[in-house]
């Protein structure tokens, strides 16, 4: 049986007219790596915001790790680590020196401070570094004190906002292989990112966000199956074709222009013998087929394009 | 009977618990929060402290407070010298006694301090946003008290340990050029200065901490803070006549309107932490100062039996200044609880 870490009713809050987070129901529970999706100020900030107790819900209930985050915030925040967006930390003070501040500050047991210390360090690989002032760091140095500090303090729940932007390429594998072993050790993670490819893969659940709204919520999978209809991406080229010939082809769910003599086939299966069967049938001439998995951003377009429609 | 009765109490308990639950649902009490607020503030201090003790600019400020105030003594120390033997109170004068072109100790300290208090302060909140450490540690297990109050008395601490400093520095200066050692009295007198001077430190650090609170650019609340400095160093000497002239105008055939007029303007005066601290400084180093007020000393020169130009006892003294005292602690007192209700409403989103 799972117990929830995190259970929000009908959270809402405003800053003056305008809705940040409206109306949100989500439940996170024990050990799954979760992922508050969606672009720049769909309100993923806000709910982490309002899910430490940093600030205050306009209305609605929320509950984390079985506290409540205004009342209760020193429970909240003694078991929920927070890396926020583009994390800070005082510059002319060394890495270990910022650790040992924030130790203070969560009230570690001095003697069990340094080990502590030194153990996040060598697992997020900046032992080399940590007598050095974090003004000479990296953003990805920056970014993997934060998580020594989560890694330090020993919490059961990690929330990281967008903790990949701004990394090169290969500080953001490093970093994704560092959220993978904090999950192995059962921690539960929330992760918020607007770059939906990149984390499709590291979340067992996705909510998708819109406009303060959680659209879709679900496994990726599923996610897919439900609103693209299947999971495999065709791509075709073909000169003098008419894609209303496709109508009918088992498989076939969708077909969406993508420029000149260009189409992309959402498909449930690998229909690219069918498709190109088709297209020589029809007398048009084949220029290119392939073939792909479908991707969160088409979940994404796919689904707010739909409501956008609806609306 | 009797069952109505309870029916009616039962109904009237009720009653007052809803208005009760209404008042403390509007006022915010209705929402206790659990555990100290203080958690984490002796880390907080400690870190903020260290931090103002080394910082560059902390140094620059205290080398130049240091050398303007052995210039100021040194001068000062030359002038009275020669009157060594004739006055009980010579010790205090190397804090008031100025000698052209450089002013007193006193007046530069008047000055400087309020400089000093705004580098402590100016980017205390704000500079927190900029470096993006404040979600990061407000997001550690303390509340938002123990962060403000935690780096006001950091300050504090940083300015108290500046000001001794200073004090031992300035007496050390006075016995090994006067050749005396003070007397008890005077150093009490001393320390209480000193304490009015770390009072009115406060203030300004509350005002400079209230503007790191109000602006996000560092730059701009420390101009703010060096606006309200100006003004109160500078131009509130020259606005309070004529805002006193507006306030109870002169009539020149009525000689209490004059007295009204005087009145005023010290009144308005006194608004300034400035005029504050500078008062109380005269009356604690000058002992003969009899009445911090125009008029009443005006009064004093011509009642019979009063003896002007001799000093007053201490507690005497005290009395004279306890109302800029009590001013100054209190205005430092509403100007930080401004700051906290500001910080606590503060949107922790940059």
């Amino acid at each position: 049986m799972t117990i929830p870490v995190i259970e929000a009713k009908a959270l809402t809050k405003r800053y003056g007219s305008q809705i940040a987070v409206d109306r949100l129901d989500l439940t996170i529970d024990k050990g799954e790596v979760f992922g508050l999706l969606g672009p720049n100020g769909a309100g993923k900030t806000t709910t982490i915001l309002m899910i430490l107790g940093l600030t205050e819900p306009t209305s609605g209930s929320i509950s984390t790790v079985g506290f409540d985050p205004l009342r209760q915030p020193l429970d909240v925040k003694r078991r929920v680590g927070y890396l926020p967006d583009s994390v800070g930390f005082y510059d002319n003070m060394t890495g270990r020196d910022n650790l040992r501040y924030t130790a203070r500050l969560g009230g570690i047991p001095r003697i069990a401070v340094d080990s502590r210390i030194t153990t996040a360090l060598e697992r997020v690989g900046l032992v080399a570094a940590a007598e050095r002032p974090v003004g000479t760091y990296s953003r990805g140095m920056r970014q993997r004190l934060g998580i020594a500090e989560i890694i330090m303090r020993r919490v059961d729940v990690a929330i990281l906002d967008e903790p990949t932007n701004g990394l090169d390429p290969q500080s953001t594998q490093e970093f994704l292989e560092l959220i993978r072993s904090l999950k192995s050790e059962g921690m539960t993670v929330i992760l918020s990112s607007h770059l939906l490819d990149l984390v499709q893969n590291m979340c067992d659940r996705v909510a998708l966000f819109s406009n303060g709204k959680i659209g879709v919520m679900g496994r990726v999978d599923e996610l897919m199956r439900n609103v693209l209809g299947g999971t495999t991406v065709v791509q075709l080229e073909a000169a003098g074709f008419d894609p209303a010939r496709l109508d009918g082809l088992a498989g076939v769910e969708r077909v969406t222009p993508l420029g000149e003599n260009r189409w992309r086939i959402d498909a449930t299966r690998d229909v690219r013998g069918d498709v190109a069967k088709r297209v020589v049938e029809a007398g048009a001439e084949l220029r290119g087929i392939s073939i792909g998995m479908a991707t969160l951003q088409d979940v994404y377009s796919k689904y707010f394009e739909g409501v956008r429609h609806a609306a | 009977m009797q069952p109505e009765l309870e029916a009616k109490k039962a109904e009237a308990k009720s009653w007052l618990a809803s208005i009760k639950d209404g008042f403390d649902g509007f006022t915010g009490r209705g929402v206790t929060r659990e555990g100290s607020p203080w958690t984490g503030m002796g880390a907080v201090v400690e870190r903020e402290f260290n931090d103002n003790l080394t910082s560059v600019r902390m140094r620059l400020l205290q080398a130049l407070v240091f050398v303007t105030g052995f210039a100021a003594a040194y001068s000062a120390i030359g002038q009275i010298k020669d009157v060594v033997g004739e006055d009980p109170f010579v010790f205090l004068k190397i804090f008031t006694v100025s000698k052209d072109p450089l002013p007193s100790f006193l007046a530069f300290l008047g000055f400087l301090i309020p400089i000093v208090s705004i580098t402590l302060g100016f980017d205390a909140v704000n500079g927190e946003f900029n470096r993006r450490t404040m979600s990061r540690i407000l997001a550690q297990p303390i509340y938002r008290d123990a962060l403000l109050v935690g780096k006001f008395l950091a300050g504090i601490a940083t300015l108290a340990v500046f000001l001794v400093a200073l004090w031992l520095f300035m007496m050390g200066l006075g016995i090994l050029l006067i050749g005396l050692p003070p007397s008890f009295e005077e150093i009490v007198r001393g320390l209480l200065f000193l304490a009015a001077a770390i009072a009115y430190g406060g203030v300004w650090l509350a005002i400079a901490i209230l503007f790191s609170i109000f602006f996000r650019s560092p730059a701009t609340s420390a101009l703010a803070s060096l606006s309200m400095w100006l003004l109160f160093a500078v131009f509130w000497q020259m606005l309070a006549p004529m805002i006193a002239g507006i306030w109870s105008p002169i009539d020149p055939f009525d000689p209490r309107t004059q007295l009204a007029f005087i009145e005023a303007q010290e009144a308005i005066n006194r608004l300034s932490p400035n005029t504050l601290f500078a008062e109380t400084a005269v009356a604690m180093l000058s002992p003969n100062t009899r009445s911090l007020s125009l008029v009443a000393n005006f009064m004093l020169s011509r009642t019979p039996g009063a003896l002007m130009g001799t000093p007053l006892p201490l507690s005497q003294s005290l009395l004279l200044i306890w109302p800029q005292l009590t001013g100054l602690i209190a205005s430092l007192v509403l100007l930080f609880t401004l700051a906290y209700v500001a910080f606590q409403r503060q949107e922790v989103r940059a």
